[in-house]
């Protein structure tokens, strides 16, 4: 079959595609936007019209990919690491009902936080809700796995996480693909009382998912995905999970190693297989990307498990992505110096395009704000993040999808005003809404700017599902019309907006400033295109 | 055969471009290729870079080993220096004069330059002023790309013939104008 070069999300969509893949549910996020964009672009989902539109957010996506799965169709969701937060309600409560049609659910980890506000590691969620995990090394890996995935998730009418990281989502090598798949046809599920999560059902759903847990395990010691390589020097053995597999392979490969290795793709391990292989060793040597997740259900709190090491007895570093040094140093292989990087060389952060309209908002913000005491500007998540950075310097906060206005509103009870929330456009409509609707509803003071760009921006311009619908949104919430105020984030309109910020800080209630400029870079993509 | 390559820039300037003609011409001549990209937040202006990996066997991590990468292709100065941590002894590097100075720290381009100098093995070529010269300030990567070809293990035609697949949609102009480049920075004047 035809081999391709494709980032490692671009191997998941077609891997979603070639396993017949009806729907793809997401909302864009680094590291994981590559995977829906890819099936967006795609002719042949284009041809079959599988469904790739973006969601509103994460747990639209989630619920609307179960709903596919309930119609019997293999369904694909998408998303950061800090997404499946925002899905975790529907992801957990997926695990209890069950699937119909395949639903596979990527989630892509950010270790050393290259784009994101943590670095947690969603292995832990596939735990707590007991679906299965699948963990892959390569490109190619990730091209089986997610068709793998799907036939798993039906097997077991489960649905079936695939995790990956930063390094795996956004490096290319070549995949081959292997036939098609058809699509499902529509088929309601047998027993049309099993999404019904009632506690009566509930009770029987999760006895069903408990008993369901030893056959998990015997698939992930059946399946191929965990296994032992054999290795002449026993005196360390090496469980390499995921990613963490390649830098393995290439430390021993050049140090000429040789190790018993369990390579980890599946989850949950089975107890048998670990057992079997930490006997066969004098160490054992944990190697994960992210938390030490296994490391710590080997470890446990007994005292005998000296054995063990890893990210806890720091051999390993906590936190931050794993590399090729890192392992090599936890192997014991001396390590030459390097170069060093030259002290004339300077850190050189992201910064807001040159023209870029939030600039001109976060301007006429500050210049409004100066007759108060610094300290009142709750931020979102987005490119005006960077609205943190110097020469800025004009935001206090930025947590989560839609905490700007819900801190603002938090602030404000306790006593601050003016309380001022700066939320782009496309994560209002993700997360803003209901928190503005707390406001409405309690008149709160504070003065909230939707910096609209009309798109997703710092993931690449996506479609942002709040283009042309804010003042429709603000006003149907509740908002004061006279309080609803646009402008436009224009040098030559900075008095005037300046003007309208300051007036808004006065009023003691909910008011809402829509900023309102195309974002440069689509702008100037769209002008390209013509 | 095996080439590590580290692509530096800052974001926007077309390092991936760069990787994709390596990456397509190492495919093409039967080789096996890792290529590790930035995506996101480091895009907006920030230092960026991508490992670039090519091989006649398979290759097990998509990053480079900190002190064993054989080439620094850079298109800007002092991002070319950011990554000597990942240069091999006698490894290369191939750079750009040309600054990008979107910092107030910026350091002085003669100091950046006299720093790169120190390096046994460097390449030093103002990419901005051939590209411009040849017609479009646009393909001063592909100039770099050129500066770096002898060195890449792959042959002129692999080289050409991924250009030609990978812009031909743009139009044969835009083929021709970055086989010319390709061209002008192989033989461009090192200073």
């Amino acid at each position: 079959m035809s081999r391709f070069v494709l980032l490692g999300d671009e191997a998941i969509g077609q891997g979603a595609l070639d396993a017949g893949l009806s729907g793809v549910y997401a909302y864009p996020g680094t590291p994981s936007t590559e995977i829906t964009e890819y099936i967006q672009k795609s002719k042949e989902a284009q041809e079959r019209k599988v469904h790739s539109q973006w969601s509103a957010n994460e747990k639209t996506a989630m619920e609307a990919g179960l709903g596919m799965s309930y119609a019997g169709k293999r369904a694909l969701v998408c998303m950061k690491h800090v997404g499946l937060n925002v899905a975790a309600d529907a992801f957990i409560n997926a695990g209890m009902t069950g699937v119909n049609g395949g639903l596979v659910v990527v989630v892509a980890d950010d270790p050393s936080m290259h784009s994101s506000q943590n670095e947690q590691d969603s292995r832990f969620y596939g735990k707590f809700s007991m679906v299965p995990v699948l963990e892959p090394s390569t490109q190619q890996e990730a091209y089986e796995m997610t068709r793998y995935g799907f036939d798993l998730s039906e097997k077991y009418a489960l649905p079936v996480m695939l995790r990956i990281t930063t390094r795996l989502a956004h490096s290319r090598s070549s995949v081959e693909r292997t036939a098609n798949r058809e699509e499902n046809p529509v088929k309601l599920p047998s027993d049309l009382k099993q999404f019904i999560l009632l506690p009566s059902i509930a009770r029987k759903r999760y006895k069903m998912l408990l008993s369901t847990q030893e056959k998990l395990e015997q698939e992930g010691g059946n399946s191929g995905l965990n296994r032992m390589e054999e290795g002449k020097d026993t005196s360390i053995g090496v469980i390499a999970c995921g990613l963490a597999y390649n830098y393995y392979q290439e430390v021993a490969g050049t140090a000429g190693m040789d190790h018993p290795v369990l390579k980890i793709s599946q989850y949950p391990v089975p107890a048998a297989l670990l057992n079997q292989f930490v006997k066969k060793v004098d160490r054992v040597l944990v190697l994960e990307e992210g938390a030490p997740i296994l490391e710590e259900s080997l470890v446990g709190v007994l005292e005998n498990s000296h054995r063990i090491s890893g990210r806890l007895n720091g051999v390993l570093p906590r936190d931050g992505e794993l590399s090729p040094l890192l392992v090599k140093q936890a192997l014991g292989i001396p390590v030459e110096p390097t170069r060093e990087v030259p002290e004339i060389v300077k850190n050189r952060p992201p910064a807001l395009c040159k023209g870029c309209g939030h600039i001109d908002m976060y301007n006429a913000l500050t210049e409004a704000l100066e007759s108060y005491e610094p300290g009142r500007v709750f931020s979102d998540i987005g490119c005006y993040t960077l609205g943190a950075l110097p020469p800025y310097n004009a935001i206090n906060s930025c947590v989560d999808m839609g905490a700007s206005i819900t801190m603002a509103k938090g602030a404000s009870d306790a006593g601050l005003h003016p309380a001022v929330a700066v939320i782009g456009d496309s994560t209002f409509t993700h997360s803003g809404m209901t928190g503005l609707l707390d406001a409405v509803v309690e008149e709160t003071p504070i003065t909230i700017i939707i910096s609209d760009n009309s798109t997703t921006g710092m993931t690449g311009g996506q479609q942002s599902h709040a283009t042309n619908r804010l003042l429709e949104i603000c006003k149907g919430l509740g908002v004061e019309e006279e309080h609803i105020r646009v402008m436009n984030p224009l040098r030559k309109h900075h008095e005037e907006n300046r003007i309208i910020i300051s007036d808004e800080l006065e009023y003691h209630g909910v008011s809402v400033i829509i900023a309102q400029r195309k974002c440069i870079q689509t702008a100037s993509k769209k002008v390209k295109s013509l | 055969m095996k080439r590590d390559i580290i692509l530096a820039g800052v974001g926007g300037q077309g390092i991936l471009s760069i990787a994709a003609v390596i990456g397509m011409a190492a495919v093409e001549s039967g080789l096996y290729l890792k290529q590790a990209e930035v995506h996101g937040m480091s895009q907006r202006g920030g230092a960026v870079q991508s490992h670039l990996r090519i091989s006649d066997s398979p290759i097990s991590s998509d990053l480079i080993p900190e002190g064993s990468c054989d080439m620094i292709l850079s298109v800007e100065p002092m991002e070319a220096l950011r990554y000597l941590p990942f240069l091999a002894k006698d490894g290369w590097v191939v750079t750009s004069s040309k600054t990008f100075e979107n910092i107030d720290d910026y350091p002085p381009q003669d100091a950046l330059l006299k720093e790169i100098r120190k390096l046994k093995n460097h390449i030093i070529l103002d990419a901005f002023a051939i590209a411009r010269e040849i017609g479009s300030q646009k393909v001063s990567n592909m100039v770099m790309l050129g500066a770096a070809s002898d060195y890449l293990g792959l042959t002129r035609e692999s080289l050409e013939g991924a250009l030609d697949t990978l812009f031909s949609r743009k139009g044969a102009d835009v083929v021709e104008l970055n086989i010319k480049a390709l061209k002008a920075g192989k033989n461009g004047v090192i200073i």
